[in-house]
């Protein structure tokens, strides 16, 4: 007994030691890394000089925190998983029942998300609902709705692609410009935007659909930045940089419209006050409604010969090709229906907007639907959404933290950091998670029992 | 000969004529004629680099050969030149399948997901190419209904039933051979064409396999044309055997005509390197003159 | 004609810019099969990291001879960059190598995010100028080449060939070259492939560097953007020549480079990404695997 206690001790020791130095070494890694970057700052000075400014005590706070947390790390946090992890391999699996929540997880955030705008009326009134109704629930489900779309291209049918954001571009614009210049309606040019990028899709795919992996994605992101290139330039059509403005606002079904002026005003018809809670209230369900269709059509198209086709072109295509699909043709079909939900998605934008120019389409947002997607778990719909909402909505909470203020000072803007932590999540996620949140695929026919089948079989595609 | 009262009688459902395919400087196929037959099992055997893969990669339109005509007549009288079709239409119009040496299933799907796959034309059309399907109209649902009775037969043939809703990729080996098997019967094709079915498998896996394949030829009208390394596989459930050694057919025939061609076994089975000079003597004795 | 030279000139030098990048994304694709979407966000730390050591040089010695503040600009934003990537590729690349395609990509996004919001946060959003560096312009044949240009185009041609050399004459170009063969095999043969694959982001990184010195230099501004447009088109300079081809970066780096200035020169400058990313398209269309890259076979 005494020996063994003695070898623990021993033991603990040598991990303190360890982890003593780690931290050390981790110091110096970290005043590496930020002596420059923190430790000093360039700024401009009266005469419009750049001058450094030092930040000495700012620079020790970071390397202290590399220090403790290597320290932290390798002493305690280390040793607790591989415990936890060894007591796990001990233990015998026990299949846990899922519970009620994760059994009906769907249904219950459908239920959620109807009541949502109510409930935020309620608590904050219907001036103070706009910023959860528009900021959070809107930008969010637009979110949703745009990865839906590309977890078709990606998810489904495995190709990358890094240039998502020009069919939202496309969706965008068709309806800004066609509703300027032509005045049609929202309603009859939502299904056009959607056949419009469809048809861009297709006219893109056609060329580079034969190119695997890398070469895709980049001519995809080439093509994203020529159609966002060219509508900051094209500037007799688009108005280039200053984009288009005073795009007309949805109405429902035409019978009753949100501008003020008009006779059908829905606060007037109601006998309401006026305010634009109301329209937002409007588009918030219109959401919900697009992006409940997506998920049905996603669904849908599943459990069809194409939708097979598109998870068989993941795992295999030359498989595919051994079995008579034309591969061509289902990547068109995956890449135009792709493309058809970033169009539709992208005319709900410009609708909620009002206005539209090409800072709203950069790469930078492709990359954020794809991590979407990639973190939400290919292929799933549930966990897209959750990857949306997590994503979109957590960062969006950023602007609301105003009580950091009183922490950090009153020039603390955390709107700034917002970006940075997102970037920092996505890393975090992706090492935690790789195959993201739901990793697992739901077969699409079942013979005896539907059992989902583990990430750990599925491919992720090369195309 | 044997040989040609064998192609008087007997209805040629794939002819290769004068095939030669290049890789740069690499001649893996020259000049290769042979012919396989309605109903039969023809096994395509030779040493390694032989060009059998090539050959079958040719007849399934992956490759397109450097010269030569591969012509697929089917029971109904149509008749496809392979080498100008491409993969894909091989298997749907020519009715051509084949499974792969290092086995492509879709792993991620399942069992019956892969035999669904391999319906796909069929079912595209039903579904009105998804249109229909999308708006539920009753045909695709019978459709997909006929589908599922065809994947549960060919299933219950592969022996796979049990598994139908695991993944594919979670099968042993030999029942993802079995199941490439069965997704290419799927496809309703006229020939078959198997890249080493047997390869890597265990004594008894190996007898399941040769019970799928003799299922196919009894119960199906399917022709098979396959690669295989196992003589015994071979030559127990094949009706026609081809030889290749670099490139070139050095024997054509039945299996006990094949079997003791001194010149396949010179080339082919397991003669040693010291005992070539000996084997050549042999065939000098059987046939005086010829010496290739 | 004199008007042409000069674009081939200005092209050569924005091209030799895009082509030290561009190494660095075919070296870390090559080794690991990863687009390292991050590398224009270390160039332009590197860039940042040459603009502070030249105030600070500033500052602290006053005229510092320009040539001497170059090197030591250039040395200590290699180490700097280097020791970013050393960490970078450390804790958030290599836990996902060999899992999932996609994931060490979005990690790279993620990262390239996070890069340039952390040199926004730490240093301001603003535009930096600096005073021009160099400022000779000589004439030659009545084309006018500024010293900027000949240092550019003079640097990298010296570290690529060092570059070069070190690829292909040393025990360390033999390790990069067999782990990007076969890391399995070249683990067994007892190659530390871990060690390797750091290097090689580290020399990646050290070239980005170099290149964000030199882009400082030329241009005499650099905000925390300047990661991206330089790192996508230098992304599109190493596919364009063949992914995983060390000569194809820089000529697709050079390429690109012409393209801009010849396009900016004779047509609208406007659209000159436009030509860039069209003309990429266009190659990648009819020679799917980049001018130099080895045609994929495809097995089946």
């Amino acid at each position: 007994m005494a020996n063994i206690s003695q070898t623990n001790v021993v033991v603990s020791n040598n991990l303190m030691a360890r982890a003593l130095r780690e931290a050390f070494y981790a110091g110096l890694v970290a005043l590496g890394l930020f002596v420059l970057f923190v430790g000093l700052k360039t700024d401009q000075n009266i005469l419009n000089e750049l001058v450094l400014v030092q930040r000495w005590g700012l620079l020790a706070i970071f390397v202290a925190i590399a220090m403790v947390g290597r320290f932290l790390t390798v002493a305690y946090i280390r040793p607790w998983f591989e415990a936890r992890k060894a007591a796990k391999a001990a233990a015998p699996t026990v299949e846990r029942e899922a519970g009620f929540v994760a059994r009906n997880f769907s249904l219950l955030a459908l239920i959620a998300l109807v009541i949502y705008p109510p409930v935020m009326v309620a608590l904050f009134g219907f001036q103070g609902s706009l910023k959860w109704v528009d900021n959070f629930g809107i930008q969010i489900l637009i979110y949703v709705m745009l990865a839906w779309g590309l977890n078709i291209v990606v998810g489904l049918a495995g190709l990358l692609d890094l240039g998502y954001v020009a069919f939202y571009a496309v969706g965008a614009y068709s309806y800004a410009l066609l509703s300027s210049y032509l005045g049609l309606s929202f309603w009859l040019l939502l299904p056009i935007a959607g056949v419009l990028a469809a048809a861009w899709g297709t006219i893109l795919g056609f060329p580079v659909l034969r190119l695997k992996g890398d070469y895709l994605a980049i001519v995809t992101l080439a093509f994203g930045e020529i159609i966002r290139l060219v509508l900051i330039n094209w500037t007799e059509v688009t108005k280039g940089t200053f984009g288009i403005s005073g795009i007309a606002k949805a109405s429902v079904f035409g019978i009753w419209s949100f501008d003020v002026s008009a006779a059908n005003n829905f606060a007037k018809v109601f006998g309401l006050p006026m305010s634009s809670a109301y329209y937002k209230i409007f588009l918030f369900y219109l959401a919900l409604a697009l992006c409940m269709l997506a998920a049905f059509v996603t669904i849908r198209l599943r459990r069809m010969p194409i939708g097979r086709a598109w998870e068989a072109l993941r795992e295999d295509e030359i498989a595919c090709r051994s079995l008579g699909i034309n591969t061509v043709t289902t990547k068109l079909t995956a890449f135009a229906t792709g493309a058809m939900f970033g169009g539709i998605a992208g005319s709900f934008f410009a609708v909620r907007q009002g206005f539209v120019s090409p800072e709203s389409f950069v790469f930078l947002e492709s990359a954020i639907i794809l991590a979407i997607v990639v973190l939400g778990g290919m292929g799933s719909l549930v966990g897209i959404a959750v990857a949306a909402t997590v994503m979109i909505g957590g960062t969006e909470l950023l602007r609301e933290m105003d009580f950091l203020k009183q922490i950090f000072g009153p020039e603390f803007t955390p709107e700034l950091y917002r970006m940075l932590i997102f970037g920092l999540a996505m890393i975090v996620v992706m090492v935690w998670k790789p195959r993201g949140f739901v990793g697992s695929r739901e077969p699409t026919a079942f013979l005896r029992e539907r059992k989902s089948v583990s990430g750990s079989f599925t491919k992720e595609g090369h195309g | 000969m044997a040989l040609e009262t064998d192609t008087m009688t007997k209805d040629p459902i794939l002819k290769v004529e004068h095939l030669s395919m290049r890789f740069g400087g690499l001649m893996a196929i020259n000049d290769l004629s042979f012919e396989a037959y309605r109903g039969d099992i023809t096994a395509l055997i030779g040493p390694n680099g032989a060009g059998k893969t090539t050959v079958f990669n040719c007849v399934t339109g992956f490759y397109k050969p450097t010269m030569g005509m591969i012509t697929m007549r089917q029971k109904a009288g149509k008749e496809y030149l392979l080498e100008r079709m491409s993969d894909y239409e091989v298997n749907r119009d020519a009715k051509v399948a084949r499974t792969f040496q290092n086995i492509r299933l879709f792993s991620g799907l399942t069992v019956l997901e892969n035999l669904l796959v391999a319906q796909h034309n069929k079912l595209m059309l039903a579904s009105g190419y998804t249109i229909l399907g999308l708006l539920g109209f009753p045909t695709y649902k019978a459709a997909v209904g006929e589908s599922i009775e065809r994947a549960k037969y060919w299933l219950d043939k592969a022996n796979l039933t049990d598994r139908a809703d695991d993944p594919a990729g979670d099968l042993p080996y030999g029942a993802q051979r079995r199941l490439e098997i069965a997704r290419a019967m799927c496809t309703g094709p006229e020939f078959l064409c198997l890249d080493e079915p047997a390869a890597g498998l265990n004594p008894r896996e190996s007898l399941a396999l040769n019970e799928l394949l003799r299922g196919i030829r009894k119960d199906t009208d399917t022709s098979i044309l396959l690669i295989e390394h196992d003589m015994s596989v071979v030559m127990e459930i094949s009706d026609h055997v081809v030889v290749l050694e670099y490139g070139q057919k050095i024997s054509d025939g039945n299996p006990d005509f094949v079997k003791h061609d001194p010149k396949v076994i010179a080339a082919y089975l397991g003669v040693e390197d010291v005992e070539v000079e000996e084997v050549i003597e042999q065939i000098a004795e059987i046939t005086p003159g010829d010496t290739h | 004609m004199e008007y042409f030279v000069q674009q081939l000139v200005n092209g050569l030098t924005l091209g030799s810019i895009y082509g030290l990048i561009a190494i660095g994304y075919t070296m870390v694709y090559g080794i690991i099969g990863m687009v390292n979407f991050a590398h224009g966000d270390i160039f332009m730390l590197g860039g940042f990291a040459a603009l502070i050591v030249y105030l600070i040089l500033l500052g602290m010695f006053g005229g510092v001879p320009i040539a001497l503040a170059l090197f030591i600009m250039i040395i200590i934003a290699m180490l700097m960059t280097g020791l970013w990537n050393w960490v970078i590729e450390k804790l958030a690349y290599r836990p996902l190598r060999g899992s999932f395609r996609l994931a060490p990509l979005i990690t790279a996004i993620g990262m390239s995010i996070a890069l340039s919001n952390f040199v926004q946060v730490t240093q301001g959003p603003r535009n930096k100028p600096v005073p021009p560096l160099v400022s000779s312009v000589y004439d030659i044949f009545g084309i006018s080449i500024s010293l900027k240009q000949i240092i550019i185009v003079l640097v990298t041609a010296v570290l690529l060939t060092i570059f070069w050399y070190i690829v292909n004459h040393t025990p360390l170009g033999r390790a990069q070259r067999a782990t990007e063969q076969d890391r399995k095999m070249a683990a067994l043969l007892g190659i530390d492939v871990d060690k390797t694959i750091s290097i090689t982001f580290v020399m990646g990184a050290a070239l980005a560097a170099v290149a964000g010195t030199m882009y400082l230099m030329y241009y005499g501004v650099i905000v925390f953007t300047d990661g991206f447009t330089p790192g996508v088109k230098a992304f599109t300079a190493a596919v364009l020549g063949g992914i995983g081809s060390l000569p194809g970066a820089v000529l697709g780096g050079l390429m690109i480079g012409l393209i801009e200035s010849l396009w900016s020169a004779y047509f609208t400058i406007d659209y000159k990404d436009v030509a860039t990313f069209s003309i990429l398209a266009i190659v990648l269309i009819f020679k799917p695997s980049g001018i130099l890259g080895r045609p994929e076979v495809e097995k089946v």
